[in-house]
């Protein structure tokens, strides 16, 4: 792979805090590598501010390998940037080009409030998680796990919907800003496990209400959330949500 | 004198005594008594669940903006359990086994059993919980194995199993939100112990959000908050990773263990520049079915393909046939840097090894065939077969790899080099996971107990839940039974208002410096340092010399560093500022005791004691003791510490030279 280097003019969105008007800064970033990570080429950007005495630019990102979640940058219109099943931090700069323009925004979503710069508040999602995105067993004694054989296709499909990071670009990705992918791939996976039965029903009704109590949208099925999802998850889960909780709001007492 | 608090009785009782004596707590008291858990990984998560299924009130604080974001989540590997699902020979004793041996003999006895002993456990209660590991057609769990043993004992999500185990706990936790036990302090960060008569007895947290410092009172305060390779700067942690939570506890007089005992993980992504900001693992469950390799010619610039068969030198499989791929992590790790430094590294730094998957792809392929009664395949036909299986194993890595690299590892093999990964040392505890200050704990990796100089894989995951889910909630039962009658402490206390005084002069101190040189070209100095003198191999003048440039990079953070902003604000720089400055005096200590321990042990390689063919050659004569450094205050510009020592004595276990030959 031919590795080279680049000049970039980045429009990056700043704001103060939750209170304050944001707008659009623009930076020039030079002799960025072609190796770097995004993140590493903000890093970089930050590094230069801070000699020149200006403030750097907030963004979350913890693990910078893909897994936890923290990263949220919409990146040219894209949450996580160009590359497909992606996120911000595994971005890498060969997906530039020297002279191009990046138009760097935070999430945007009422659920999810900027607190600063790039930073978004998503305590959201735990409250959804709260609200029934669990089992209820105690911790100790539980029985043997061989004694529950569960099915490798049902454990395999649990699995692919266990892999949200809980990132929040489906719903930055949402016209309407709904997290249904988010809350159907927790509801899916517990749905899809026998030791998830007992609380089927309470569990979809309760997640669902929370969703909408925090703000966000209503999904009409357009498919962007899936199509941005850094790790690929289906939107058959929003189906499957559908079905459950249709079923369980049929059989409710 | 230490006391390890280790139970008399059998080694394989002592955990079943304990837990049928140790003091209660009867629930009309637990609903009484607040636990403040600091770090919400594996460790924490679990415990702060755990603790709120028993009706403690616990409060749970992370830096990161949801527990679910620690850094567990990145493991990716597998977790260990003595389930003998495979019947190949595992047993509790077994992996107690495996597990002192790997750790060179520098881990206490009655520790590593229990861990063996809760391991079943715990994949019961994750399944329990729904975490989805592999299985196998009949709808069984599936077991790989990992490196320093002969048995499959791995339990296993993908390559996602941190993510799974986590997102397990982190859902205990959120339902332990829902029923009003547990309550969650995210972006926040934890600054100061306060201790009153003795006992830890709250903190100071700083809200990262607005700036503002808060008091929290604790019956208890357990430090959960994982290890400190980012002494380093560059390794496999999260940015966020730091040693802050300890280095306070520790300042406040809990002793620190072993704190030159770190991981060098063999397998990771090679550097590519100054630019570098963390190394990324690509995990040791590769090494089951890649063999590593390096060119048999020195400077050989030919491509990998290029190079035939019988030119390749597959130096772990000459070395050590009986484990081959699957040594120990110090093994393997040293072994490449000898491979490198004697000039027969590849890629364009050549400080790497080939990890090569095409042999796993064509042995794979030829069953696949089999299974599916294809006669005679093509070589194309059995690599793509091969290639599917292989795919369905390591997916997930090998697209970290690709995004990474831009080189595609199902095609050319991958490029890999050791990478700070694990720390094994930690805040000094005895049985019951307790510093030596009452009332303020340590669990998973932040604790130096059951890894001794060397972590085996799949084993930090399986600790973290051990003490999180299995241990804290009988020991700490033990030392609160006793604190019922004490009632919560107003935190208009003075000894909360001194802390909290404390660190605000700090957090003043370092924002009212306005030097030139950035937080993050100090931080990236330190880990020059402690890389080439305290790393890998270590001798007795690099560690004298890094130990005076330490010193100076201190007066140089404390007299010239630059931090933007104020402070109360969110500013991630002064949140780092902090780290760092933490990050340098814990460096000091790592080197003062490498220096001091003149053996060589697990991954701590000290050159001047080895074995004629270049292995780690072990002092017990002198040597077998954990380090425990006792902080005695600033004497001037030296920091002083005083080293403590907690003998270890194998009562069932007869150490020897370890051979994987």
């Amino acid at each position: 792979m031919q590795h080279y280097t680049m000049n970039l003019t980045l429009k990056v969105w700043r704001q103060k805090n939750a209170n304050t008007p944001g707008d659009f800064q623009t930076y020039n970033v030079e002799n960025i590598s072609s190796e770097m990570s995004f993140l590493e080429m903000f890093d970089v950007l930050n590094e230069r501010l801070i000699e020149e005495g200006k403030e750097p630019i907030a963004f979350d990102h913890d693990c910078r390998e893909g897994i936890c979640g923290m990263c949220s940058m919409v990146i040219d219109g894209k949450p996580h940037g160009p590359w497909a099943q992606n996120t911000t931090c595994q971005l890498h700069m060969r997906a530039f080009k020297d002279g191009d323009t990046i138009v760097v925004e935070p999430w945007r979503a009422k659920a999810f409030p900027v607190i600063k710069d790039l930073v978004v508040d998503r305590t959201s999602f735990d409250r959804i998680i709260q609200a029934g995105g669990y089992i209820s067993v105690n911790t100790g004694n539980a029985q043997d796990a061989n004694n529950l054989p569960i099915e490798k296709k049902a454990a395999d499909e649990a699995f692919a919907a266990a892999a949200c990071i809980g990132c929040g670009a489906c719903v930055a990705a949402c016209k309407n800003s709904s997290a249904l992918l988010f809350t159907s791939a927790k509801v899916a996976q517990l749905s899809l496990l026998p030791q998830g039965a007992p609380e089927r029903k309470t569990r979809v009704v309760d997640m669902v209400a929370q969703m909408e109590k925090e703000g966000f949208g209503a999904c009409t099925s357009t498919g962007a959330c899936e199509a941005t999802c850094p790790k690929g998850i289906s939107i058959t889960n929003i189906a499957r949500l559908n079905k459950e909780y249709l079923w369980a709001t049929l059989t409710a007492e | 004198m230490l006391d390890s608090k280790i139970p008399a009785g059998k080694l394989e009782d002592k955990w079943t005594e304990y837990k049928g004596h140790c003091k209660l707590v009867n629930p009309a008291n637990k609903r009484k008594i607040e636990v403040i858990v600091i770090g919400t990984g594996l460790a924490g998560a679990s415990a702060a669940a755990a603790l709120g299924e028993l009706g403690y009130s616990v409060k749970a604080f992370c830096f990161q903006d949801s527990p679910r974001r620690a850094h567990s989540i990145a493991a990716q590997g597998g977790i260990n359990a003595a389930k003998n699902y495979q019947n190949d020979g595992d047993s509790v004793f077994r992996l107690f086994y495996d597990t002192i041996k790997g750790g060179d003999y520098r881990a206490r006895e009655a520790n590593v059993h229990r861990l063996a002993e809760v391991s079943t456990n715990i994949i019961d209660q994750c399944v329990a919980q729904g975490v989805p590991f592999a299985r196998e057609y009949g709808g069984l769990l599936s077991n790989r194995s990992f490196g320093g043993t002969q048995v499959q004992r791995t339990f296993y999500a993908a390559g996602q199993t941190g993510q799974q185990l986590l997102l397990g706990a982190y859902s205990a936790l959120e339902r332990q939100v829902a029923l009003g036990t547990v309550k969650v302090y995210d972006r926040h960060e934890m600054l100061e112990v306060v201790k009153i008569d003795g006992k830890a007895r709250g903190i100071i947290a700083r809200n990262l959000i607005t700036g503002e410092l808060e008091r929290h009172f604790g019956h208890a305060v357990l430090i959960c908050s994982g290890g400190y390779g980012n002494v380093f700067y560059l390794s496999t942690n999260a940015m966020g990773s730091n040693v802050t939570a300890a280095w306070k506890a520790h300042k406040q007089g809990a002793y620190f263990g072993n704190p030159c005992f770190t991981q060098i993980h063999p397998t990771c992504i090679p550097v590519t520049g100054d630019h570098q900001s963390k190394l990324t693992l690509m995990s040791e469950s590769l090494r089951n079915d890649g063999r590593i390799w390096v060119p048999k010619q020195k400077d050989d610039n030919r491509k990998a393909s290029e190079i035939p068969e019988d030119e390749r030198d597959y130096y772990l499989e000459r070395r050590y046939p009986a484990f081959g791929n699957l040594v120990p992590r110090d093994v393997a790790s040293r072994a490449a840097k000898e491979r490198c430094d004697a000039g027969y590294g590849v890629g364009t730094t050549k400080k790497a090894v080939y990890l090569d998957f095409a042999d796993a792809i064509m042995r794979y392929g030829k069953i696949e065939c089999g299974k599916h009664g294809i006669e005679n395949p093509s070589k194309e036909v059995i690599r793509h077969h091969g290639l599917d299986v292989v795919k369905e194993k390591y997916g997930n890595l090998f697209d970290m790899y690709a995004k990474i690299t831009g080189e595609d590892p199902y095609e050319v093999p991958m490029r890999i080099y050791p990478a700070v990964h694990y720390t094994m040392g930690g805040l000094w505890v005895d049985y019951e996971l307790m510093t030596n200050v009452k009332g303020l704990y340590c669990l998973g990796e932040a604790n130096f107990s059951d890894h001794g100089a060397n972590r085996l894989g799949a084993s930090a995951l399986m600790q973290g839940l051990s003490d999180g889910y299995f241990v804290i909630p009988y020991t700490l039962g033990n030392y609160l039974a006793d604190e019922i009658y004490s009632k919560a402490i107003p935190t208009t206390h003075e000894a909360f208002a001194e802390a909290e005084k404390k660190v605000a002069d700090r957090l003043e101190n370092l924002m009212n410096i306005k030097g030139t040189e950035t937080v993050e070209s100090l931080h990236k100095r330190l880990g020059k340092i402690m890389w080439e003198k305290c790393g890998m191999a270590r001798n007795e003048q690099g560690l004298k010399e890094a130990i005076e440039e330490i010193r100076t990079l201190r007066n140089e953070f404390w007299n010239n560093v630059k931090i933007p902003g104020g402070i109360k604000e969110f500013n991630p720089e002064l949140d780092k500022a902090g780290r760092v400055a933490d990050f340098i005096e814990l460096g000091e200590l790592m080197c003062i005791d490498a220096l001091n321990r003149k053996e060589s042990c697990g991954g701590h390689f000290r050159e001047e004691s080895q074995t004629p063919d270049g292995e780690a050659l072990r002092n017990d004569e002198e040597f077998m003791f954990v380090s425990a450094w006792e902080y005695k205050g600033h004497n001037g510009n030296n920091i002083e510490w005083e080293l403590h020592k907690e003998e270890l004595n194998y009562e069932v276990i007869k150490p020897s030279q370890r051979n994987y030959k």
